[in-house]
């Protein structure tokens, strides 16, 4: 038998997104009211997106430090060609179309941010120094700026959420990140006040009291809690969740998926989930914790916890306690090129910890 | 891979490694969080969940306000809705949407634009929303599609309300029309007070005043059974829409028609308003168009034929048609001589056709080519003398001829409520200088802009609302084309209230009377350029004509109406107001390529002062609407 180790797959977090990759389809073909286009074209996509971190795994880390500001540099460019084209065409454009397939860049932008600020910072020594801190920032802070504008503002601040991990595991003095976090809040207001129009105002109010619009986002928040709440300890049973049978909750089979799996599986299910997640990502801070090499552990640690970042606002969402932003589950939620971003930043982990100096004992 | 720089690489590490247990203790914090918001939903408040989840048999469902109408001053209805029915097609419940359409038109007829509109919106809106493939269906044709409904899978028919104009093109420049929401507005708009409402205000009225027209969703809650079929509604759960509220404008659609009908084939606009309190009783700007195709989305050859169209029926002309204002400019610039005393107008001028600038070669030429002979300034308004009104030029200075202009609001917004109103231009030594090119101010500019040619600019609405403030005894009133909201319920009205916009302090009362006295003599005095209307009038008319120029004309060349193609010729220009004792209207008139003010424009100008002075009251309103 060929050694996984062989192939650079690290075989506790294959396991982990085995397992929830296998989670993924089943609550897919419930809450697609068990047509199996759903849950098949899923299958489609996570193989693909097993193919990619497969493929991604084989790269040494070496070479994705000497790739990152050439990845950063193609993704920016893309992100401004679509800016462009979006202007010409006076309308939202997120999309670049290559004929073949239609992608996004900002797509490019989740790995290419952290890879890029991983890699700028690992140049010299850490902790940073308040120089390399606002060149990281800025980093960070032009390309989530141009995918805000496209407008796409729930991935522009994941995007933003992936770089500051990087900054803060560099070490990033602890004053400056409660001066940062000062900075932030006093500009909330400034912002409010002076830059947003009456119209941005409402949405964002609207987000944080979905009673405002019963027949919105409100209606998804209400949803959502009742079918979550009656669920109860044990679950309804799998296919016997009513709420997404009797097409109450809206957008079952992508960002509220949560909701018909606590439905049908209950806290028990819950708890299981959970273990899955939190197993993934202390594996992914693990792999970062043991990395070799300063660039390696920066990307693992920002990579596994913008992962986190992601099941923690989703379900937050679901939940009631976060406003409805429209991120999806990771790897759970029906979902198109963000599946082989995904997988692509697990190769990645892989990769890093696969590819040794020392010779393997 | 021993080329790694020297690193403090022990205290990076240490570090890195207590950054990262850090952030591992916030994840199962945050985990933790989680746990105990799911524990509190789904064990502490289990059952009240429980409870909704059973009875979740209720599907809020939103019922779109009626939005209001719009009716002239005497009740004559603009815009209206009536229900009709529409046929929709929700494109996820469709397994082969070709031979579906194709079936369809074996039913009813589907003609090559409802497709195509169709295809559009297949294209661009999500596929689980119910499309509209033909609206306003015959009850016949509605019945013939409920008979075979159960062999149309997806296919659905709504009783909706329409939208209509019923007199179609009268007044569409300040009505304006609903269409659908598009994407850029979705942007915009608070998206919940628009659910269950496909239609927006796009121009005019609609759209100037959509808030008030488009009422308040309401919702209804619809029960379902366990398939989730629907089986009716729960009366006590409904919130009732609140209707938008109706609009009664200032306009007469008498009036309106009478301006439009006169204009007739030619482009123009006419203006007319009540000087005392700003209200707009005529709108016009021809050629018109009809709104109703805009509704449900014009297809794409009636745009571009109205796009191409070479007298350009899309532009409202009485809106944003700038225009030099020509000779109308002169009683507003006698004005500004009598009253800062710059200009001796005591003082007799010799006409002798043509006026040079000292030291200079160029003539600034009279329109009448002989001359006026010997001008006092009543006698240049009666005759329209160029030469007199170059000589106040030069003596008054631009920057007293643009400060006295802009208090009549020439050259900026008049704040009339209507949205995308054009501010026309007053030049100036500094508007000039603030060009790209950054020329300076020559004395010839001067010179012209005495007699309103230049760059000079104004919309017909500043012209009847700067002739409204001599009227108005140096009051400027702000133009209102609304003249009430009403609530359709208790039919109560709330009065869209005068307000006056500027003033002029006049320092000598009888400055304004010499005016208003030339200007009436335009019309009724000996000589004046408008005595063609001024005869047989029953009432007196204080006006003045203006022709601006379209071709500039060489130095030893003359104008030829008849021999200069139709396009280049002159516009006509006319402002009135009457009568003169006690201002009841004030009128601008501008015909496009028209000639001279006093053949073209004039006379439009009297027949809508007849008809309000003399006929409306007698006739009753509204005789002259035209049929939808």
């Amino acid at each position: 038998m060929i050694s996984l180790q062989h192939w650079h797959i690290d075989k506790p977090l294959l396991i982990g997104l085995i397992l929830l990759s296998c989670i993924s389809l089943l609550v897919l073909y419930s809450a697609s009211l068990q047509a199996a286009a759903i849950p098949l074209g899923q299958l489609a996509r996570l193989a693909i997106g097993f193919g990619v971190m497969l493929a991604v795994a084989q790269i040494r880390p070496e070479h994705l430090k000497r790739w990152s500001p050439y990845i950063f540099a193609i993704g920016l460019l893309l992100l401004l060609v679509v800016l462009a084209v979006g202007a010409d065409t006076k309308g939202a454009q997120r999309w670049l179309n290559l004929g073949l397939f239609k992608f996004q860049p900002s797509e490019i932008m989740k790995l290419g941010v952290p890879m890029m600020t991983a890699w700028y910072l690992a140049r010299q020594n850490l902790p940073p120094r308040s120089l390399q801190i606002g060149g990281a920032i800025l980093i960070v802070l032009i390309p989530s700026y141009l995918i805000a504008l496209q407008p796409d503002l729930g991935t522009a601040l994941l995007i933003t959420g992936s770089g500051v991990f990087v900054i803060f595991l560099a070490g990033m003095n602890w004053f400056t990140v409660i001066g940062l976090l000062a900075l932030a809040g006093t500009a909330v207001p400034l912002v409010w006040t002076y830059l947003m129009h009456e119209y941005q105002r409402q949405r964002v109010l609207m987000l944080f009291d979905p009673t405002l619009d019963p027949l919105g986002a409100g209606y998804h928040t209400i949803q959502s809690m009742i079918a979550v709440g009656s669920g109860g300890f044990f679950g309804k049973g799998w296919l016997n969740g009513s709420q997404a049978r009797l097409d109450f909750l809206p957008e079952s089979s992508t960002d509220f998926i949560f909701a018909v799996f606590a439905e049908e599986f209950g806290l028990i299910g819950i708890v299981v989930l959970f273990s899955l997640y939190v197993f993934v990502v202390l594996r992914g801070l693990f792999i970062a914790f043991y990395a070799q090499e300063t660039y390696a552990r920066l990307l693992a640690g920002s990579l596994t916890l913008t992962f986190f970042l992601y099941f923690f606002v989703n379900i937050g969402m679901v939940t009631g306690i976060l406003p409805v932003v429209g991120v999806p589950l990771p790897i759970i939620s029906y979902g198109g090129s963000s599946i082989v971003t995904l997988m692509a930043a697990f190769g990645i982990l892989m990769s890093i910890h696969t590819h040794r100096r020392i010779a393997q004992a | 891979m021993l080329n790694i720089p020297i690193k403090d690489y022990f205290r990076e590490t240490r570090i890195f490694n207590s950054r990262l247990s850090f952030t591992a203790v916030i994840v199962l914090l945050l985990c933790l969080t989680l746990l105990v918001r799911l524990v509190h939903l789904q064990v502490v408040s289990h059952t009240h969940y429980a409870t909704l989840s059973q009875d979740n048999r209720i599907n809020p469902v939103p019922i779109p306000p009626v939005r209001g109408m719009i009716l002239d001053t005497n009740g004559v209805v603009l815009a209206q809705n009536y229900p009709a029915f529409t046929l929709e097609i929700t494109p996820d419940q469709v397994d082969d949407m070709g031979a579906l359409l194709g079936q369809l038109g074996g039913i009813i007829q589907l003609n090559e634009t409802d497709l195509e509109n169709f295809r559009k919106l297949l294209r661009t809106r999500p596929s689980f929303e119910s499309l509209p493939l033909r609206t306003r269906l015959s009850d016949e044709e509605a019945a013939r599609i409920a008979i075979q409904r159960p062999h149309l899978q997806g296919v659905e028919l709504h009783a909706r309300l329409q939208r209509h104009y019923p007199l179609g093109e009268l007044g569409i420049h300040f009505v304006g029309y609903v269409g659908r929401i598009n994407d850029e507005e979705m942007e915009t708009i608070n998206t919940s007070a628009y659910r269950g409402t496909q239609h927006i205000g796009k121009l005019g009225v609609e759209r100037s005043y959509e808030d008030v027209l488009l009422g308040r969703v309401g919702i209804k809650s619809a029960v379902i059974n366990a398939h989730g079929r629907g089986i009716g509604a729960l009366e006590d759960q409904r919130i009732a829409p609140v209707a938008g509220k109706n609009i009664y404008l200032n306009i007469d659609a008498g009036m309106q028609a009478l301006a439009e009908n006169e204009l007739g084939e030619r482009r123009g606009a006419v203006v007319a308003m009540n000087p005392i309190n700003g209200a707009i009783l005529t709108f016009a700007s021809t050629p018109t168009y009809d709104p109703n195709p805009f509704v449900n989305g014009i297809d794409v050859e009636s745009y571009d034929a109205l796009l191409e169209n070479p007298d350009k029926p899309l532009i409202n002309r009485a809106l944003n048609g700038q225009y030099a204002p020509g000779s109308t400019i002169k009683p507003f610039l006698g004005l500004a001589a009598l009253e800062t005393g710059v200009f001796d107008t005591k003082e007799r001028i010799n006409c002798q056709g043509s006026f040079t600038l000292p030291g200079t070669s160029h003539r600034f030429r009279d329109w009448k080519k002989k001359g006026h002979g010997r001008m006092d300034l009543h006698d240049a308004i009666v005759q329209s003398c160029d030469v007199y009104f170059y000589n106040l030029a030069v003596g008054l200075g631009i920057d007293a001829m643009t400060d006295f202009l802009s208090r009549f609001g020439l050259g900026r917004k008049t704040g009339i409520d209507l949205l995308l109103e054009s501010s026309g231009l007053v030049p100036s030594p500094e508007w000039k200088q603030s060009q790209p090119d950054g020329e300076p101010w020559y004395l010839g500019e001067t010179v012209v802009t005495g007699i309103g040619q230049g760059p000079f600019l104004v919309t017909p609405l500043q012209l009847v609302s700067a002739v409204s403030v001599l009227a108005n005894e140096g009051v400027r009133m702000r133009p209102r084309i609304v003249r009430a909201t009403e609530d359709p319920i208790t039919h109560e009205l709330r009065d869209n209230v005068p307000e006056a916009a500027t003033q002029i302090i006049l320092s000598n009362e009888h400055n304004l009377d010499l005016i208003v006295q030339s200007m009436a003599d335009v019309v009724h005095g000996e000589g004046g350029t408008g005595r063609r209307i001024g005869w047989d009038a029953k009432y007196k008319i204080a006006g003045k004509t203006g022709t601006a120029q379209v071709i500039s004309i060489g130095q030893e060349e003359t104008y030829d109406a008849e021999t200069t193609p139709e396009r280049l010729r002159d516009h006509a220009l006319f402002i009135a107001f009457a009568p003169v004792d006690s201002p009841q209207l004030a009128v601008a008139v501008i015909v496009e390529n028209g000639g001279g003010g006093s053949v073209a424009a004039a006379p439009i100008a009297r027949k809508i002062l007849d008809f309000y002075l003399l006929k409306r009251d007698k006739q009753g309103p509204a005789r002259q609407v035209r049929g939808g």
